[in-house]
């Protein structure tokens, strides 16, 4: 069988434009355009006095500037809260342009439009802004503290406060859990800030009909359907005259799932005021000083265990920085405390967050999105636990294992998605054997004794987790097959690299029997599929997977229908294999799709051979039937949604080998193993990718990116020279060992992966630098220096 | 304010072209705002990231750090030249082949350093395969596949320059 694909490391259909210069990201496009530039806060907390422009009126090439109160009507409302919740007592989003106060550095004031970017900085830079400055807020325990307020009406900066309870197996609350249990521990944790950082920042080029009254809106976004949608109502434009597209992405990870950015709804609205096409794209300091952040969590532990480490109560108290604004939510934060509990069953489990405003940058969900931090905390207290009971690390984790036969298991909590927290399917015991085996955890203290006899420090470290993946509420796929053969395929949900073109091409050869060559994919367009969501926790497989392959099935009923007629056969006796339908076991009585695509459409005009037969004079007809028979539509096409009851559960597990050198408290990665269950696999090649670059991000966050922000709020290191990303030096070869466990909760049986390889990172690493040091390891990113520090203050 | 403006001739991939540009025109934008070559991408601005990376009279150099006006009468080479004739060149081949890039943005940089690498290393050591693209930042792939890459690279080409000798001994013979 040539077209059974799913499955396979079919090489990706992206490629061949993207090596050779042809891809189209956003700053490629609009040639000519006019070009945006912003005036942005250089104040963490400050109010605007006055904007003074005389003297960038003279810069030559000049068109437009602007401030707040240029805005017209909802454009001068504060920004949509995408994600309302009644624990968000206090959400607070920002003007497009500052109104009065700036409660950032980075904060949009003015925006300037020119003939090209260069001249519009030039502007950018003669124009004067007055401002009172006032006292920041920064750092997440003095903004807890409440001496200071981010926003006025915001007493004690808490926007949100919620509290989740499971009580034990005998109705005792946590607490009484924990204080009745046999053993107890009680500990703080710190995790830093970082941030998505994708190599392509944000971008917006708009183009706006003044013949057709409408507009073309190109972003760099994770979600073109919705921000078209909060462009038709911004600027109070009907839908149908509104489109947007997502072009090449140069990486989202989270960042361009925010919308509507203030550039992505001032600049069309700028395009269709100036009937004049005009472009921003986001230099790499904005990108720092004005996009999202994540991650900046305080987390207080109380843990209740017997003489096995089985947890009987588990309290964690987290204080979540979300920066100045609160557009997308507390996703992060609820996250963290329901994916904190990972594969484990925990016994009596309270989780209460306060989420606090700062003057910072805000914070939305990068790649793993609360995961990390949930993650760290669970797997920090299993190894302090361990370290109590002077007991092996993994046997602990197993000890608390929700076990195969339990599925689906109900961890009591409500999820991100506002529906129960049941886990689908998953092994967690077989994914610890496979890790163990992989990374040679019960060989490695005669390893670690070896090196010692050298003089060198090594330590191993695990970490476990479970990604709810895949959240509702729906994705939809549009699949057609014309009369040339071709299978067409769109989805709304968009690209960042992911390799959607080719694992849906997959989807859609194999339901469909055609070569995969014929299949082209679209994702991301308005103008090919209005219906979307957007591309965030690992749900594009899952979601837009299950929906195009939902729409492969109801094409191929109908075609299956179709050529039945033809070749006077039995629906169910034919196959369609290379793009032909035939009687199974019989090849010569067969019709191509490309001609039952010809049939699927009654025709009164030909405009070629083939097209011949499909008008009404080519063969025989029922007299007495319409060409069209009734519940039946012209075209060989579908479309169909996948909507999920709830989530899906892929899950993993992580471990890795550290050296840390004695002088010099430099941290080395020897080895780095990955256990992963993604459910069934589309592309192997694909999912190996997704779990290499995450992790590379997670070593990011475990030993090198934070952001540093001084006492005024300034961000300290807002550029690639002093924010340390990882190079190809500081990543080490990732071993991969696949499990899969099918998800039953939806046809494909997959779950999602994009997220998965960042989770466990940091508290792999930091179990594994606690393991060679012998000093415990509770806050990270963990530096040489942070390391030389601890060291000393033993 | 009006600026002076400066006439440069560059060959670029092998093509003579001129552009009339500002002192302060960055190459990386001259090449993708006044001669519509937008392979080359701009990653960070300060010659941190490696995207910009195009080949001057055969060498890597970040064109976000190059003014326009300074390479004048010079010959470069970008993404878009790499393939000749329509022919993948073994570095694209091998980029592709090892699942090398995810979103592509930081691609052509790769793809640019490498090439000038292999063609003056064509058998790396693991080490020095490193070492050549360490100054490169990619968000996406965790850099495996892209080292994976590089020595499959040198494979093809090895593999290539051999086909093409044994080729001329036939045809001399």
């Amino acid at each position: 069988m040539t077209t059974r694909l799913f499955g396979e490391p079919v090489q990706r259909r992206e490629d061949p434009r993207l090596i050779t210069g042809r891809g189209r990201y956003l700053d490629d496009l609009g040639a000519g355009a006019l070009a945006a530039a912003f005036v942005r806060s250089p104040h963490a907390h400050a109010r605007i006095l006055d904007v003074d422009v005389s003297d960038a009126l003279d810069v030559d090439g000049l068109v437009a500037i602007y401030t707040w109160e240029d805005l017209p009507g909802a454009l001068a409302e504060p920004l949509p809260l995408l994600i309302p919740h009644p624990a968000l007592t206090h959400g607070r989003t920002a003007y497009p342009l500052a109104r009065e106060i700036v409660r950032h550095v980075g904060e949009p004031v003015v925006m300037v439009v020119a003939r090209d970017r260069y001249l519009a900085e030039d502007a950018c830079a003669l124009i004067r802004v007055g401002y009172e400055v006032l006292k920041p807020v920064v750092g997440l325990e003095e903004a807890a503290g409440g001496a200071h307020l981010v926003h006025d009406d915001v007493p004690g900066n808490i926007g949100a406060h919620l509290v989740q309870e499971v009580p034990g197996p005998g109705g005792e609350t946590a607490r009484e859990a924990v204080d009745a249990a046999p053993h107890r521990l009680e500990f703080r944790l710190d995790v830093e800030r970082s941030a998505c950082t994708p190599l392509e920042g944000k971008g917006v080029y708009a183009r706006w009909d003044a013949d057709d009254a409408s507009l073309r809106v190109y972003s760099s976004t994770q979600t073109s359907t919705s921000v078209r949608m909060a462009i038709a109502a911004k600027l109070g434009l009907p839908l149908p005259k509104v489109e947007v597209v997502a072009p090449d992405v140069g990486g989202g990870f989270g960042v361009k799932i925010v919308h509507p950015w203030p550039e992505e709804i001032l600049v069309p609205w700028a395009a269709r005021l100036l009937n004049r096409e005009l472009k921003w794209t986001e230099d790499r300091r904005e990108h720092f000083v004005s996009s999202s952040h994540e991650r900046g969590q305080v987390q207080h532990v109380r843990v209740g265990f017997d003489d096995d480490g089985r947890l009987l109560g588990l309290e964690v108290e987290i204080l979540h920085d979300h920066g100045a604004y609160t557009p997308y939510g507390i996703i992060v934060p609820i996250i963290t405390s329901t994916q904190l509990l990972g594969p484990y069953k925990v016994g009596a489990y309270r989780v209460e967050f306060s989420s606090v405003y700062t003057n910072t940058v805000q914070v939305t969900p990068y790649r793993g999105a609360g995961r990390p931090q949930g993650v760290f905390c669970m797997e920090r207290t299993m190894d302090k636990i361990a370290a109590y009971l002077g007991r092996d690390r993994t046997e602990v984790r197993a000890a608390n294992f929700v076990q195969p036969d339990e599925f689906p298991y109900d961890q009591g909590l409500t999820f991100q998605d506002g529906r129960p927290l049941i886990y689908d399917s998953g092994d967690y015991p077989e994914a610890l054997r496979m890790l163990k085996e992989l990374i040679g955890w019960d060989s490695f203290p005669e390893e670690k004794a070896r090196a010692a006899a050298e003089g060198r420090r090594i330590g191993i470290g695990v970490g476990c987790y479970v990604e709810g993946t895949g959240v509702g509420p729906y994705e939809g796929g549009h699949v057609q097959i014309t009369s040339d053969g071709r299978v067409h395929v769109s989805t709304g949900l968009t690209s960042q690299g992911q390799g959607h073109e080719t694992v849906f091409a997959q989807i859609a050869a194999t339901e469909l029997g055609v070569p995969i060559e014929r299949v082209s994919v679209v994702t991301g367009d308005t103008r090919r599929f209005g219906y979307a969501v957007g591309t965030f926790a690992s749900r594009a497989a899952v979601m837009s997977g299950n929906a195009i392959a939902l729409a492969c099935r109801k094409v191929r009923e109908k075609a299956l229908r179709i050529a039945a007629e033809a070749l006077e056969a039995d629906p169910r006796d034919l196959e369609i294999t290379d793009g032909m339908v035939h009687v199974a076991g019989a090849p010569s009585a067969s019709i191509p799709l490309a001609t039952v695509a010809v049939l699927s459409n009654p025709l009164r005009y030909a405009f070629d051979e083939e097209a011949k037969r499909a008008t009404q004079f080519a063969g025989p007809a029922s007299d007495d039937r319409p060409p069209v028979a009734e519940g039946e539509e012209p075209g060989l096409e579908g479309r169909d949604y996948y909507s999920p009851v709830r989530s899906t559960f892929a899950a993993g597990m992580h471990a890795a080998i550290v050296e840390t050198d004695p002088d010099t408290a430099e941290i080395r990665i020897l080895r780095y193993a990955v256990v992963h269950d993604c459910g069934r696999l589309i592309n192997p090649m694909i999912v190996e990718g997704q779990i290499h670059g995450g992790v590379a991000q997670g070593v990011g966050g475990a030993l090198y990116e934070k952001m540093v922000y001084d006492e005024h709020g300034q961000l300290l290191n807002a550029s690639f020279m002093d924010f340390l990303m990882p190079y190809a030096t500081e990543i080490p070869r990732i071993e991969t060992a696949h499990l899969e466990t099918p998800s039953p909760l939806n046809p494909l049986g997959i779950k999602g992966a994009g997220e998965a390889g960042v989770i466990p990172v940091s508290a792999v690493l930091a179990a594994a630098i606690e393991d060679a040091e012998g000093i415990p390891i509770d806050r990270m990113p963990i530096s040489p220096s942070d390391l030389h520090t601890l060291r000393r203050s033993r | 304010m009006n600026e002076t403006h400066h006439r440069v001739t560059l060959t670029v991939n092998g093509v003579v072209r001129e552009a009339t540009v500002p002192g302060r025109r960055l190459l990386s934008d001259c090449l993708r705002h006044d001669l519509g070559l937008t392979g080359t991408h701009v990653g960070c601005e300060h010659g941190v990231c490696g995207a910009c990376t195009v080949l001057l009279d055969g060498e890597p150099v970040r064109s976000c750090l190059t003014f326009a006006v300074t390479v004048d009468g010079q010959e470069i080479t970008t993404v878009e030249g790499l393939a000749q004739g329509g022919a993948l060149s073994p570095v694209q081949r091998a980029f592709t082949e090892c699942h090398a890039l995810q979103c592509g943005f930081c691609t052509p940089g790769f793809l640019c350093t490498v090439t000038a690498f292999l063609r003056d290393n064509p058998a790396p050591s693991e080490e020095e395969a490193l070492e050549a693209v360490a100054g490169n930042l990619c968000r996406c792939t965790g850099y495996q596949n892209i080292l994976k890459a590089v020595h499959r690279a040198a494979e093809i080409q090895a593999a290539e320059i051999q086909a093409a000798e044994l080729q001329a001994e036939e045809g001399g013979a």
